[in-house]
């Protein structure tokens, strides 16, 4: 017992110190009205959590968050499955291919968004010249309602992209060529049917990791927001992660900073033990 | 009942070929074996055959029928394959039907939930069911219907690979190696089952293995291939008493067949080691190959015609018989003689003995393997064919 204790208790420390004890304690100032530097608190009990869901902004960042995970993980998992499955069905350029759509992934993304900056500037961005060229419609997207959240989630596809077609080309390479053969002789032999009755059910794990990795890497959507909207034109693309930096850090509202984490918090959470029931039922009955 | 035709089958990868030109006619409702060793081609003409492989050159004709460039659905076969390829996901039930789901129903009738309302469906549906009932309780395998794969042995997953091919009442039975995965007790006993199953169903097998047994007791015709080319096909008897080439001679039998390193003299007799061997070949001068098997020598009190002499090496015993193996002057490894065990009591390792074959036993091989047949020598059977 006290030898499993001496083992086990260098990893008890740092989990305690790096994990347990900062989130026990965002849960505490989650309580009080703490402001950032002030020497004074009180507890305000659950407060803050019903100041937040009547705080307009709030509301706007949390439907926000949500809408922009509920387009950016379906359309970063289709089309990363579509890009595996077409660099998966042609040998030639396929390192090329892997890399060109890998690089995003890898970027520094606050480096990128210059770049994406400068491509969606009003006047002298490559898109609105492009638009233009064609005769279309050009739009301020960062500084405008209607474009700046959409254009948040396509730059985030664009970043997930490579992760999730990664995993699916690995998980792709693992499917048995005589399962593809069975298949053909069976009459699946192409497209759709070969696609439902091997490829996909084969990839399935790997597609619940990508899902759900995906949606975990999209609520955390933070930098783009930060260096391209701030959140704005009128909240339109605020979310719940730049909300949070915002509310503790700029507003130094640390106590109702902390209400917003643990809400954040309380989703990833949720998501992570999807994954785990998923995987670990998979795990049992494959 | 449907035979199949292969003419001049030619396919690389690369520069490499794997196979040479390959032809061969499999009568309608024969039980045909390609063995050879790994790497010698069998499994790409099988694949060739299922439309999973496109040979280079050549053409394959399923009944009088040219399936060349034909997908592997169109052509009316069914494999078996190494691993089973059992559909992971489905139930034992659901892999049974998945060949009839494709070719009864339509794309759309396949769809979930809405599939089923779709005029026909539940029709097509039962009757399915009904069919892949009766292929499992032909398999015994109908109290497995609700399992996954995972869930099953071995043995159990072959019958379900088996039922699958089964299940729509292919022309052509093909089967990759398919008792490979199975424990020795088990696919001994598989492979009478199969050997039962072709019987009754009467339609043509090509069956794949690099075991030279399972193609010896399986087969009506045995193919051997080597590095790409059919070598010889003959029924299992005429393959092991009367081979064409000194490869299928050592790859056919176990324990395999001794050679002998020897000479034709001047008058067209063999010498081994120099000494004459007691074998008028009316052959010229060079040098050959004697071919015996073990069971074909027998122990002599002393040296004499066709005798080797040497010392025992290693004694074996098999229960029924011994393998001796003795060290002679000639060969380059222990010649292989099975004896009696009352002929073969007395050996022990060290010993002095003599072994003879009778002439009609003795095959021999030029310095390329191919088979000589000198007039001196009477084959063992009258005529081989094949």
């Amino acid at each position: 017992m006290l030898a499993g204790l001496g083992l086990a208790g260098p990893a008890l420390l740092l989990l305690l110190a790096l994990f347990l004890l900062p989130t026990l304690s965002i849960f505490v100032i989650a309580a009080t009205d703490w402001q950032f530097g002030a020497q004074t608190l009180a507890f305000v009990g659950l407060d803050n959590f019903s100041a937040l869901f009547a705080d307009p902004t709030f509301r706007r960042a949390l439907i926000n968050t949500l809408g922009f995970v509920a387009v950016v993980v379906p359309a970063t998992v289709g089309l990363g499955l579509l890009v595996a499955l077409l660099i998966e069905s042609d040998r030639s350029l396929r390192g090329f291919y892997r890399a060109v759509h890998f690089l995003p992934f890898m970027a520094t993304l606050a480096a990128m968004a210059v770049v994406w900056e400068a491509l969606l500037h009003p006047t002298l961005g490559l898109v609105n010249q492009v638009l233009a060229a064609f005769g279309a419609p050009t739009a301020n997207w960062l500084r405008d309602e209607r474009t700046a959240l959409p254009v948040l989630a396509v730059i985030a596809i664009w970043q997930n992209l490579g992760f999730a077609m990664v995993i699916f080309l690995a998980a792709l390479k693992a499917v048995p060529q005589e399962l593809y053969d069975a298949a053909a002789v069976d009459g699946a032999d192409a497209g759709y049917d070969r696609l439902q009755t091997v490829t996909l059910p084969l990839i399935a794990p790997a597609t619940v990791f990508v899902v759900i990795a995906v949606a975990i890497r999209a609520f955390e959507t933070f930098d783009p927001v930060l260096i391209l909207t701030h959140g704005g034109p009128a909240n339109a693309s605020e979310l719940l992660l730049h909300l949070l930096y915002v509310e503790s850090f700029d507003y130094m509202r640390t106590g109702y900073g902390a209400a917003v984490t643990v809400v954040f918090l309380l989703i990833i959470m949720a998501l992570t033990l999807a994954q785990a029931r998923v995987m670990d039922h998979r795990r049992r009955e494959p | 009942m449907t035979s199949v035709s292969l003419r001049d089958i030619a396919k690389s990868y690369g520069a490499t070929p794997v196979l040479k030109g390959v032809s061969l006619e499999v009568a309608a409702g024969e039980f045909l074996t390609l063995v050879g060793p790994s790497g010698c081609g069998k499994s790409t003409l099988l694949r060739t055959i299922a439309g999973l492989e496109t040979s280079d050159r050549g053409s394959v004709a399923i009944g009088d029928r040219v399936v060349d460039g034909q997908r592997p659905k169109a052509r009316d076969v069914a494999m078996v394959f190494q691993s089973y390829a059992l559909y992971p996901h489905m139930t034992v039930e659901g892999n049974l039907a998945l060949p009839l789901r494709m070719r009864r129903l339509s794309a759309w009738q396949r769809l979930p939930v809405i599939g089923r309302a779709l005029p026909g469906a539940v029709e097509v549906t039962e009757l399915i069911a009904h069919d892949v009932r009766e292929v499992a309780r032909s398999l015994a395998i109908d109290g497995l219907l609700a399992r996954k794969p995972s869930q099953l042995s071995g043995g159990q997953r072959q019958r379900v690979a088996v039922g699958r091919a089964l299940v729509r009442r292919p022309k052509v039975f093909l089967m990759d190696e398919p008792l490979s995965n199975l424990d020795a007790k088990l696919r001994i006993e598989m492979r009478s089952e199969l050997k039962e199953l072709h019987r009754r169903l009467g339609i043509t097998f090509i069956y794949v293995t690099h075991d030279q047994c399972e193609a010896m007791t399986l087969s009506d015709r045995v193919a051997v291939m080597m590095a790409g080319e059919l070598v010889q096909v003959a029924s299992p008897q005429d393959l092991y008493a009367d081979p064409q080439d000194v490869r299928v001679a050592t790859f056919i039998g176990s324990p395999g067949i001794n050679l002998i390193g020897a000479t034709v003299d001047a008058n067209g007799t063999v010498r081994v080691a120099g000494t004459v061997f007691g074998l008028a070949t009316g052959l010229a001068p060079g040098s050959v190959e004697l071919g015996i098997r073990p069971e074909a020598l027998h122990r002599v009190e002393r040296a004499g015609v066709r005798t080797l002499s040497g010392r025992v090496h290693l004694v074996e015993h098999l229960g029924s018989d011994l393998l001796v193996h003795v060290t002679t002057d000639g060969a380059a490894r222990p010649v292989v003689a099975r004896m009696t065990p009352a002929q073969g009591r007395d050996l022990k390792r060290g010993d002095a003995v003599h072994v003879a074959v009778d002439a009609a036993n003795v095959l021999m091989f030029d310095a390329d393997g191919r088979r000589l047949r000198p007039p001196a020598t009477p084959a063992l059977l009258p005529q081989a064919h094949g």
